[in-house]
């Protein structure tokens, strides 16, 4: 039997939350009995990078929200993070390694979450907010038990 | 996240603990800056990330500016023992290219001393 499971979210586009909207999908994933404790982490990254990049970018003003999506379809894990602030003038710029206009910051975090995501899928309209798709497939072999637990 | 700092010489050690995001990276450049400030002498930091639970591109970030601030006086940031998941977002990012890891903190020290 196919397993479908999906848990949505809504919280403050702050940089508390961070840390939070990663344990909370790696909780969810982790219901995926195939998903490396690698992928487990990987996934963890990729969400990080995609709620940071909505905390840092997507409000001139606090008070905006975050609204975090995660769904298991059988072995197929997707986390959709959007907002409704700003959003993108130029999504394909915006992906470019090391677009920034900050001296402190890296600029790769959407060359990290292609990287480590089996899909990714951007859209926005401007004014209107960002849209952030993720796909993530089990690739490695069923954890081992003990590990699992931890 | 917290962190532990001691500057011997010329060279400031900084051990980081737990996590590094956007909301303690803040923090993290803070102790640093701050130790750069304090010690003008200090030309190299060696960076110990082996108890860094996790670290995204907002941690990466602050690293490279350090990195950029020592470097425009001719000094460097050296990793040491990176954690593996540290390691991989390193060489992910594309910084392990820039920035020298090293296993141990005693070839760390070799490096930035120049043994």
């Amino acid at each position: 039997m196919t397993m479908k499971n999906y848990v949505s979210l809504e919280f403050p586009a702050i940089a508390e939350n961070v840390e939070f909207a990663r344990v909370a999908v790696a909780c969810f994933a982790s219901q995926i009995d195939s998903f490396t404790l690698e992928e487990i982490d990987d996934i963890k990254l990729v969400v990080s990078e995609a709620v940071s990049n909505t905390v840092l970018h997507s409000y001139s003003v606090s008070g905006g929200i975050i609204r975090l999506s995660v769904m298991r379809d059988g072995g197929t894990l997707t986390v959709t993070v959007e907002d409704f602030g700003k959003g993108i003038e130029d999504v394909d710029q915006a992906k470019e390694p090391a677009f920034t206009t900050d001296p402190d910051r890296m600029g790769m975090g959407f060359t990290i979450m292609e990287a480590l995501s089996d899909e990714l899928r951007v859209s926005s309209v401007p004014g209107e907010g960002v849209k952030v798709e993720i796909k993530k497939i089990p690739h490695g072999t069923a954890k081992d038990s003990d590990e699992q637990e931890v | 996240m917290k962190t532990e700092v001691r500057v011997i010489g010329r060279v400031l050690i900084v051990h980081i603990r737990g996590e590094l995001d956007l909301n303690t990276a803040p923090s993290f450049r803070s102790v640093v800056e701050q130790q750069l400030d304090a010690n003008p002498d200090v030309t190299n930091i060696l960076l110990v990330m082996s108890d860094v639970d996790f670290i995204d591109s907002s941690g990466l970030g602050v690293i490279l500016g350090r990195y950029k601030r020592l470097r425009s006086h001719g000094g460097n940031v050296i990793v040491v023992a990176p954690s593996p998941q540290a390691r991989k977002v390193l060489e992910l990012s594309g910084l392990a290219g820039i920035i020298p890891i090293c296993d141990t903190e005693d070839e760390a020290w070799a490096k930035s001393v120049g043994v």
